[in-house]
């Protein structure tokens, strides 16, 4: 029999995390052993996710490869799919089809000191990578993470943030937007762009990682520049619509490349020259 | 193998439909009540026709069909199963009478569906595709074949390719093993071609592909995008009736617990193709989806695919209920 490149992994669900009102995170494990033995990704790779009867979604997977018994995604309750993905329950057998795309060249960077930023619900895309980078965390200098979201309610991985803060190897810098903090929040308050400027980072032997919205990626951009961030040194997660997975549907096209094949993964360099279609 | 030529005559031409037909699928076109020219599956010999320009819709769906079944489900929640599609019951398919521009399709979808790994659900298919092409002796204001590198009597994609003579009988040029088989398997049908001359329709060169080609790495920013889309209304047409047109949908559906996830045609030319879930969209207007479906065929995949994503058929400006012409667009660009 052919190989069926659209057949996915059935997953069993193992745990779910509310992270907010709308985001959850998924374990999921291998229903099948066999599946699991021959499964590898690396940092940066995602996969399509589904419901039988109601679709395919696409997310990156959140876990690092270092945790090899299970892949974690992580999503907000959006669409068709992502709603039916939520009112799933632990026990449940979801679809996986993945790994696909390229990854973050984390071998390239040792030795480096790395600046991870992120906005809202793009620090799921980058977990990944945080992770792998702090399992490895010899091989790296500083590592720095500034996150910002809407809202305290609207952070994400809330007992992971807690653990980032409390380790003596990792500087976390958390922000919630003007109005989006509580009494008791102890971060900073201001877009991501502000505190980034004023958190007193060097570009020197630093690589920088960056996801979020459009509107955060074009302001914290030229605080990058500023502070000397060449574009070959500064990376990012792409997202666009997507089907396949692999390079066929035609749907994340943007010139000649694929986002599912070519990236997800770009530096910011790579992504200049292309047509401003994601 | 080396490109044999025999001659079929016109009675015999018959014969060898009736023989095909009668141990498998032969895929044919026909006239339709509403005139249109139409493929269908071993339609009586009567009915085949000959004189076709060109089908309404290109005949791609042979190999990579409207919709197309991906898997089988059952969802009981905690055990839920998969059932795969078992692609060797795919059966083999005589193609009868396309034309060369739709025969010459097969390579590009192939850059589309194998260029990575391999789609089998595409290999097996054009695998099992036996392409019997029909040169074409008459031509209409919508072809533009030689603008696109190609003749109406190229045999790219062809098994065997027939072409009318002047006394109606035809010259076939077997060109692959699997043509080869066929002939010989009917011997008696097939006679040594003797100088016998075919008539090709001619098809005026319009544009040159590689101006175009060379012209799109600059004209991304250009006027000409929203001045040539502003009629278009976004039917996505253009991209049903095309040969090599290959962009897709993947939805499921399920009636209780049993279901299916399928894959069907899509275009680049809808609004939803490319629509985040957030609400952003990378193409938001028809214009920047419009440059998209040009630059696709014409920039990107010679590019990236080291093919033209068009074979110069025109169902595209024939099929467009706004009579946007891709022909006199593409003359268009050429020139800006």
């Amino acid at each position: 029999m052919c190989e069926n490149i659209y057949k996915p992994y059935l997953m069993v669900i193992d745990q779910i995390v509310d992270e907010t009102a709308d985001v959850k995170t998924f374990r999921l494990k291998f229903k099948n052993q066999e599946d699991a033995d021959k499964f590898s990704f690396k940092a940066g790779q995602f996969g399509e996710y589904s419901i039988f009867g109601e679709g395919e979604s696409t997310f990156c997977i959140a876990s690092a490869p270092t945790r090899k018994e299970y892949i974690e995604c992580t999503f907000r309750k959006a669409g068709r799919v992502t709603n039916a993905l939520a009112n799933a329950e632990v026990g449940d057998t979801v679809g996986f089809r993945g790994p696909y795309g390229n990854t973050f060249p984390i071998e390239q960077w040792e030795g480096k000191n790395l600046l991870y930023i992120a906005g809202g619900i793009a620090l799921p895309p980058m977990r990944c990578v945080i992770w792998n980078t702090i399992d490895l965390r010899e091989k790296y200098k500083d590592i720095t993470i500034v996150y910002g979201a809407r809202s305290v309610a609207d952070l994400v991985y809330k007992h992971e943030l807690k653990e980032w803060e409390e380790r003596p190897d990792i500087k976390l810098i958390t922000t919630v937007d003007p109005g989006g903090q509580t009494p008791d929040w102890k971060g900073e308050i201001g877009f991501v762009p502000t505190v980034l400027e004023k958190a007193g980072l060097t570009s020197a032997n630093t690589i920088a990682i960056l996801c979020g919205p459009p509107v955060m990626i074009k302001f914290t951009m030229p605080v990058l520049k500023n502070l000397g961030f060449e574009d070959k040194d500064i990376f990012t997660t792409l997202e666009n619509r997507m089907k396949c997975g692999f390079g066929k549907c035609g749907r994340c096209n943007v010139g000649k490349l694929f986002v599912c094949k070519d990236g997800p993964v770009f530096t910011y360099e790579e992504m200049k020259v292309l047509p401003a279609e994601y | 193998m080396e490109t044999i030529k025999k001659l079929i005559r016109k009675q015999s031409l018959e014969k060898l439909y009736a023989t095909l037909s009668a141990s498998r699928k032969v895929y044919a076109p026909v006239v339709a009540a509403d005139k249109r020219v139409e493929y269908k599956y071993n339609p009586a010999y009567a009915e085949v026709t000959f004189e076709h320009i060109q089908s309404t819709l290109s005949v791609k769906n042979v190999v990579f069909p409207k919709v197309e079944n991906l898997m089988y489900y059952t969802n009981n929640k905690v055990d839920s199963t998969i059932t795969d599609i078992d692609l060797t019951k795919i059966p083999e398919v005589v193609l009868w009478g396309s034309h060369p521009c739709d025969n010459s399709a097969y390579d590009v979808l192939k850059s589309i569906f194998c260029w990575d790994i391999k789609d089998e659900f595409f290999a097996k298919r054009l695998e099992k595709l036996v392409v019997i092409g029909l040169a074409c002796h008459q031509s209409d204001a919508y072809c533009f074949c030689t603008s696109v590198g190609l003749t109406p009597n190229s045999t790219k994609g062809s098994d065997i390719l027939l072409s009318k003579t002047k006394s109606g009988d035809y010259i076939a040029e077997i060109l692959t093993e699997k043509g080869n088989a066929i002939v010989t398997a009917s011997p008696d049908l097939f006679e040594n071609a003797n100088n016998e001359e075919a008539v090709i329709a001619e098809v005026k060169q319009t544009f040159n592909h590689e101006q175009v080609t060379e012209k799109l790495k600059t004209a991304f920013e250009h006027p000409f995008w929203v001045a040539n889309s502003l009629r278009c209304i976004g039917c996505g047409a253009c991209a049903y009736v095309c040969p090599t047109c290959a962009c897709f949908d993947i939805q499921d559906e399920a009636k209780g617990k049993e279901g299916r996830r399928y894959r069907s045609w899509d275009s680049c030319g809808f609004g939803l193709f490319t629509l985040h879930t957030s609400g952003h969209n990378p193409r938001e207007v028809q214009s920047q989806r419009w440059r998209q479906r040009i630059m696709h065929k014409f920039s990107y995949m010679p590019d990236r695919n080291e093919s033209l994503g068009c074979v110069g058929c025109g169902r595209c400006s024939r099929g467009c209920p706004v009579d946007m012409n891709i022909s006199e667009q593409l003359q268009g660009l050429q020139n800006i």
